[in-house]
């Protein structure tokens, strides 16, 4: 069952379990009495039709009813969805930012992250925006949904109130990586949090220290969603075994094999439309000139080597 | 009329001595009668490869991590199945189809006020629908942008989306010629004696869907021409890159194309609203408030369409704004379905294949209704938006609504068409395999997006394997359903037994001339002297 996680989700799931049972009772009288009449007025037990006169108080009466229903519906949707805007003074503010195929989400100290890590029991406030294409940022278990809109901000706010690791999908399709854009909120104790937001961007030191680096580059930068790491092709090619294998590409053109050393995983980064991988759509990658640093992709170079 | 009735035995307007031979007399024909057969053919042409698409498409998710086709097909055929089942089916349908056949001899007309306008509306149809299929083959290839289009990603994408949309724009164009011709053919063509209160509710139904197709389908084509133009030429009035707004283009399309549902529904319920009186043997309960709920719904309808739009960052007075309206506009489809119901009460019912595809109709879309009432209110819609949920309450409404009375309007209507009989226990059995296959594929959608899953995925988590298992078998039900049906139907249409002028006992103009009519319906134009559906029951009956 879905989780209901969050200060808005008992409010929604009562509006939902309102127009079930009305639905039930409405839809279910509709079925009952076609089937009754079918069998009560058949041709056989009822040869002669009786002169039915068309009654202007029933048709009031079914007009006027079901707006006051439908009302009663408008206003208990309404009501509980109000207050998912105007956050409170004292929310987190959280910056969101869909781009194809990932989640960042950045914090006021500036800290990035692939996940959304939230304390419980704070009421936080997502801006959520986009940084090409439209996204629809949803996690079900909270029962929020809001679209990052390129050039705007939306925002939204609420309060996780159970611990817990839960989804995070988009729901806006957005291009062959859309069913792959997930990432997952993460809510911990208020202490937890606290180290975790204050933390050092990197503390290991020494030889890991630049793989470890490039791999959460990779994290942040949302290379995942179409790369793995496990040997399984995704949107592009995977990872695992990459480095200084032979590849078969496509440039200018022409079909030709290259080694996937430094300066070709370099190339392919900066400026991916220069090789096509044989087997994966083209025109599908973007760049990341001036996003990342020479020394960022060192560093995922030398994460790239560990996966063998 | 007695005339009339008594002019039986000849092939009528499908004669090929009086009407002349070969392929050149259909497609040079202004018969609207033959009209319509055309539009049937190719949209039932279309639709065929719209199923098997959307057969597909269930079939690549029968286990998560994608191994059937790949992310770019799985998009694009999503594309092409919307793209098809919309534009090229689901709207011309009733209207292009049973419209265009039954609306002059309902209303005893002898054609439509057009009948040259009529006939290019079905070439301007044809030479979208083929232009659709050329953009699958040219250019970038297949599009994969959903048939919403949505920008930014619609002009940034490397397929062939300014073909598609050219393609749309074409098809809106026959729509919207259709929409003229019938608001016409009603206005001045009505046989005399036949004041507005006395039209049959079909006729009631594509008037108001005439309008909206007037008034709402050029939105649509300017918005598609807007497209084209930031591809083609640069012109990108939703890049927010260059001071533009993509919600504008959301705006845009939701304006037409909510409305376009109401242009695909309006007509299947002026179809059933026939089909209840023949088979109880009684008028339909509430001629007036039938009639006028079409009206209401053509209006309020027009004005809903921002709840396409409730998470995408539109005003707090917009969003309740647009959620109370849409609930307004759920009343008169409620007073419709209560009218049909009560029509039953008293009456003399015969179980018949069209009354049962009826009630299947009445169930299928009460709950695409109620569905619809979730997605109105604001705190629910939030969580179902843009998931598994809305696919599965668009197919209760477009396949369980507008297709299950379409089917029903066929087979009412084949044996005035065609002067044949199906089989009436074939139909019957294919209609009960149709309904259970239906709710076996698509309730299990409801499930599903409210606890998340994303439409237009390839490939999902695991959690959601078993729902998706379950409307993939009901697939596999519902499209034998489909094929025994058709099957039934085109039997019948070589095989089948001759049908009398009136096999079912109707008492609307079409079943007071020959099976099949004859090329100008009616010898002399009736005399309308009373309301429709009224059953002199004893007398008038041979």
């Amino acid at each position: 069952m879905l989780p209901d996680a969050s200060n808005i989700a008992s409010g929604v799931d009562g509006v939902l379990l309102f127009i079930i049972v009305t639905g039930i009772i409405i839809i279910g009288l509709v079925t009952f009495f076609m089937i009754f009449f079918s069998i009560k007025y058949n041709k056989k037990r009822h040869p002669e039709p009786d002169s039915v006169k068309d009654s202007t108080v029933l048709e009031i009466v079914w007009t006027v009813v079901p707006i006051g229903i439908v009302l009663v519906m408008f206003y208990l949707g309404w009501k509980n969805y109000k207050f998912t805007q105007g956050a409170p003074k004292d929310a987190m503010i959280v910056k969101v930012t869909g781009r194809q195929w990932s989640w960042l989400f950045t914090y006021a100290n500036g800290r990035n992250s692939g996940i959304l890590e939230l304390p419980v029991g704070k009421p936080v406030k997502l801006d959520i925006t986009s940084a090409d294409v439209i996204h629809g940022f949803f996690i079900p278990a909270f029962r929020i949904k809001q679209d990052a809109v390129p050039g705007v901000v939306n925002s939204i706010w609420f309060i996780p109130d159970k611990t817990g690791t839960y989804e995070i999908f988009c729901t806006v399709y957005c291009g062959i990586g859309h069913a792959h854009m997930l990432s997952k909120a993460v809510i911990v104790p208020e202490a937890d949090f606290d180290s975790w937001y204050n933390a050092r961007q990197q503390v290991p030191a020494q030889a890991n220290a630049a793989a470890e680096r490039g791999e959460r580059l990779i994290k942040q930068y949302g290379c995942t969603g179409c790369h793995t790491v496990d040997g399984s092709p995704l949107v592009g090619p995977t990872y695992k075994g990459l480095y200084n294998s032979r590849i078969t590409v496509i440039t200018n053109g022409k079909e030709r094999t290259v080694r996937a050393n430094d300066a070709y995983i370099k190339l392919c980064i900066l400026d991916p439309g220069v090789n096509e991988v044989i087997g994966f759509p083209p025109h599908v990658m973007p760049s990341f000139k001036g996003r990342l640093t020479g020394r960022d992709i060192k560093d995922i170079i030398a994460y790239l080597k560990t996966l063998k | 009329m007695e005339n009339n009735t008594n002019d039986t035995g000849g092939m009528g307007y499908l004669d090929k001595t009086a009407n002349g031979r070969g392929i050149l007399a259909w497609i040079l024909s202004t018969d609207h009668k033959r009209i319509g057969l055309l539009y049937a053919i190719v949209m039932f042409s279309f639709f065929a490869v719209a199923v098997s698409i959307g057969f597909t498409m269930r079939l690549a998710l029968i286990e998560p991590g994608h191994k059937i086709l790949s992310a770019q097909t799985y998009d694009a055929l999503f594309t092409i199945h919307g793209v098809i089942m919309i534009f090229i089916f689901i709207i011309p349908s009733i209207p292009a189809f049973l419209g265009n056949f039954f609306l002059p001899i309902l209303i005893g007309a002898k054609d439509v006020a057009f009948p040259r306008l009529n006939l290019l509306s079905w070439y301007v149809f044809v030479i979208g629908a083929v232009l659709a299929m050329v953009s699958l083959f040219t250019g970038g290839g297949p599009i994969d942008t959903g048939w919403t289009f949505y920008v930014p990603y619609s002009i940034q994408t490397g397929t062939n989306v300014t073909l598609a949309a050219f393609s749309v724009f074409l098809i809106g164009f026959s729509s919207m010629l259709t929409g003229i011709n019938f608001i016409t053919t009603i206005h001045r063509y009505r046989a005399p004696g036949m004041k507005w209160f006395r039209m049959p509710l079909f006729a009631w139904s594509l008037y108001a869907t005439g309008w909206v197709q007037i008034l709402a389908t050029p939105v649509i084509a300017i918005t598609l021409l807007l497209i084209i133009a930031g591809r083609v030429f640069g012109i990108y009035l939703f890049d927010p890159a260059s001071g533009g707004d993509p919600l504008l283009y959301q705006h845009l399309f939701w304006m037409y194309s909510h409305p376009a549902v109401y242009i695909m529904i309006l007509p299947a319920m002026g179809v059933v609203t026939e089909i209840i009186p023949t088979f109880s043997k009684k008028p339909i309960f509430g001629y007036t408030a039938i009639a006028m709920s079409s009206l209401a719904i053509a209006f309020f309808g027009s004005l809903v369409w921002g709840h396409h739009m409730f998470t995408s960052g539109m005003s707090q007075t917009a969003k309740w704004l647009f959620s109370l309206l849409t609930f307004i506009v759920a009343v008169p489809s409620g007073v419709k379905v209560f009218n049909w119901v009560a029509s039953l009460y008293g009456g003399s019912i015969e179980l018949e294949p069209p009354l049962l595809f009826t009630f299947a109709f009445i169930f299928l879309f009460s709950i695409g209704g109620f569905t619809g009432l979730m997605q109105g209110a604001l705190a629910v819609d939030v969580q179902v938006h843009d998931t598994y949920f809305v696919v599965g309450h668009l197919h209760y409404v477009m396949f369980g609504g507008t297709a299950f009375a379409l089917f029903a309007g066929i087979h009412y209507w084949f044996p005035k068409m065609f002067g044949k009989m199906y089989n009436k226990n074939v139909a019957k059995l294919a209609l009960l395999v149709m309904f259970i296959g239906f709710n076996t594929l698509y309730f299990p959608m409801f499930v599903l997006g409210w606890e998340g899953m994303p439409r237009r995925s390839y490939d999902y988590l695991p959690q959601f394997h078993t729902g998706q298992l379950i409307s993939i078998i009901g697939s596999w039900i519902l499209v034998p359903g489909l094929i025994i049906m058709f099957a039934n139907l085109i039997y019948a249409l070589f095989k089948g037994p001759k049908a009398p002028a009136n096999p079912w006992g109707g008492v609307t103009l079409e079943w007071k001339i020959p099976s099949p009519p004859p090329r100008e319906n009616f010898r002399e134009i009736p005399v309308i002297t009373e309301r429709p559906y009224i059953f002199n029951t004893g007398a008038g009956n041979e």
